[in-house]
């Protein structure tokens, strides 16, 4: 039997407050073992929470990036469940009301838009870090963490395919990075996915069992976790088997998900109305100013960059899929208004330079403003586009203006006729055979002459005059 | 609806309580005591009301979004049953 896969995402993102959600402690990374904790995330009796409204508007601001209703009003609620990431015995979270409901995100699969409904997205608190010791049978509780403030960003079963799943997860992540309320780094856990996968015989409507896979931290793994659960569920199903709803984790190291076994206990989180906290409203002024702020999100920079620059659908697609480089991008159309040739640069060669050097565009030592003199100079015909890759990696290696690199090692292309004749007449001179060949209508030689004169001028001759002086010369 | 013994010992579960065979049937019969006298409110005709959430009428209580100093280390971990470099130690769990 053919079978489909069915699959529905939960993200967690750690929203770029100073402050915790419900406290003042600082919500730095990295920071020395309980060194940002008090008693309020500390869970100490007696001590308050208080709503960070700042992390209310980042919620909202994605809410309606992603399309969604936003509730009048919202309330908190507490989850229970012990585990000592969790100093309270509960965290706040949103289960009845939560923020903002019913949106969707629409993602392009090869050229196709597919649209992805988002459940819900809800406020909730980070838990601590726990560290298991590999000698004693202890754990290191951090409890930093706890208390940053998270937004829970819940899918439909929409997703069909692993590349959906990740394709879903790039276009949330690159929402939040435009929004500028998330740092979403997967690696330090800032931005987090848990995946619900299912497998139904092709084209039913109704749902198979799930289970639920955690712990993949990178695009990569989140593709490869789902494509081996679907492969497993797939085996067991045509063995006649069970699958059991489980959560499973994917161990990078052995390149699939194991059962959380043991682990494993009824789902009974009994979550109640907290009564520290009060209800949210959230006003029609409030929202409608949120809009207003709300900046150029990436849909709508795609379609701008095909309709203002003349870029391929294609080109707009990969510019945008990054602010950063989406912002590169038109710092150096304003110094070189070719955004063809721009787009072509920044798609080759600058994202080959990022790449080997694995460093963010942020820190590139060319600006956008460098590149965009460069190619000034191509295009003005003082060094060929060759030559310009070559004063490229320079400027990635030192910084240098192009200028100053091309006056540096002498690399203005040479455009003067009178300096070409005498050496291509040299050449011709030196071998009587090939211009021999060409007067007899060997047309193909030409190459071998031009490519001599550039290996004389060290590639600074004009290849377009170097062609027509041969002509002349041989003719 | 009585409370099952069942129930009961779901309860102790999720609260890691251990129960011996006398607390057991103590609890039920004394949970299900409060359980029938809160089953008074049931009798209420709620229809039109909505749930409250909150019993004071207050809404958006926030903080601003500023860092404030919280605990020293030393204070933090004051409770702590074990610590070891700034942290907090417990069994292990995994």
């Amino acid at each position: 039997m053919e079978y489909e896969a069915v699959i529905g995402l939960e993200v967690h993102a750690q929203l770029l407050t100073a402050s915790k959600i419900f406290c003042g402690c600082a919500t730095t990374f990295g920071g020395p073992p309980n060194t940002q904790v008090c008693p309020v995330c500390l869970g100490m009796p007696g001590s308050l929470p208080v709503l960070n409204r700042k992390a209310v508007e980042y919620a909202l601001k994605m809410a309606l990036a992603t399309n969604c209703q936003i509730q009048a009003e919202s309330i908190f609620a507490r989850k229970n469940y012990f585990y000592p990431d969790l100093p309270k015995g509960y965290q706040i979270s949103q289960y009845e009301q939560p923020l903002a409901e019913h949106g969707h995100l629409t993602i392009r699969i090869n050229g196709a838009a597919r649209r992805i409904g988002i459940t819900r997205i809800h406020l909730e608190e980070d838990a601590g870090k726990l560290i298991h010791s590999e000698a004693r049978p202890v754990s290191f509780v951090d409890f930093n963490r706890t208390g940053v403030p998270l937004i829970e960003i819940v899918s439909e079963p929409d997703i069909r395919t692993p590349d959906e799943a990740v394709e879903y997860l790039k276009g949330l992540r690159n929402i939040l990075l435009y929004l500028e309320i998330c740092d979403g780094n997967m690696e330090e856990g800032s931005f987090r996915c848990d995946a619900n996968v299912s497998l139904r015989p092709s084209g039913a409507a109704g749902l198979g069992t799930k289970t639920e896979l955690k712990n993949m931290n990178s695009f990569r793994f989140v593709k490869m976790a789902l494509e081996y659960e679907i492969k497993r569920q797939r085996a067991l199903l045509a063995d006649g088997r069970e699958i059991v709803q489980e959560t499973r984790l994917w161990d990078a190291a052995q390149n699939q998900t194991v059962s959380m076994r043991g682990k494993e206990e009824a789902h009974d989180y009994r979550y109640f109305p907290d009564p520290d906290l009060v209800p949210v409203r959230i006003s029609a002024e409030w929202v409608e100013s949120l809009t207003k702020k709300l900046p150029e999100l990436p849909a709508a920079r795609w379609a701008r960059f095909q309709s203002q620059f003349g870029l391929p659908a294609y080109d707009a697609e990969v510019l945008t899929s990054d602010k950063a480089l989406a912002d590169y991008f038109e710092g150096c159309v304003k110094e070189f208004p070719q955004p063809k040739q721009v787009s072509n640069w920044i798609m080759v060669e600058l994202l080959r330079e990022l790449k080997k050097e694995e460093v963010g565009i942020a820190s590139l030592p060319v600006t956008p403003a460098a590149l965009g003199r460069l190619l000034n100079l191509v295009d003005k015909g003082t060094i060929s586009g060759k030559l310009a890759k070559t004063v490229f990696e320079e400027m990635m290696a030192t910084g240098k203006d192009p200028e100053a690199i091309v006056k540096e090692r002498g690399l203005v292309q040479i455009s003067d006729a009178e300096a070409l004749l005498p050496l291509a007449q040299e050449i011709i001179n030196a071998n009587p055979k090939e211009a021999a060949d060409f007067r007899a209508g060997k047309t193909k030689v030409m190459g071998f002459f031009v490519g001599q004169l550039m290996k004389q001028t060290k590639g600074q001759a004009n290849p377009q005059m170097a062609n027509d002086i041969f002509k002349r010369l041989l003719g | 609806m009585a409370l099952t013994r069942e129930e009961v010992l779901h309860v102790a579960e999720l609260a890691r309580l251990s129960l011996g065979p006398e607390e057991i049937e103590v609890f039920t019969r004394q949970l299900n005591d409060i359980l029938t006298y809160i089953q008074k409110l049931q009798e209420l005709d709620t229809r039109g009301i909505s749930p409250l959430a909150h019993v004071i009428p207050i809404f958006n209580a926030f903080k601003e979004d500023k860092v404030q100093a919280g605990l020293p280390r030393d204070l933090a971990l004051d409770n702590a049953p074990a610590r070891e470099e700034g942290n907090f130690v417990v069994p292990r769990v995994i």
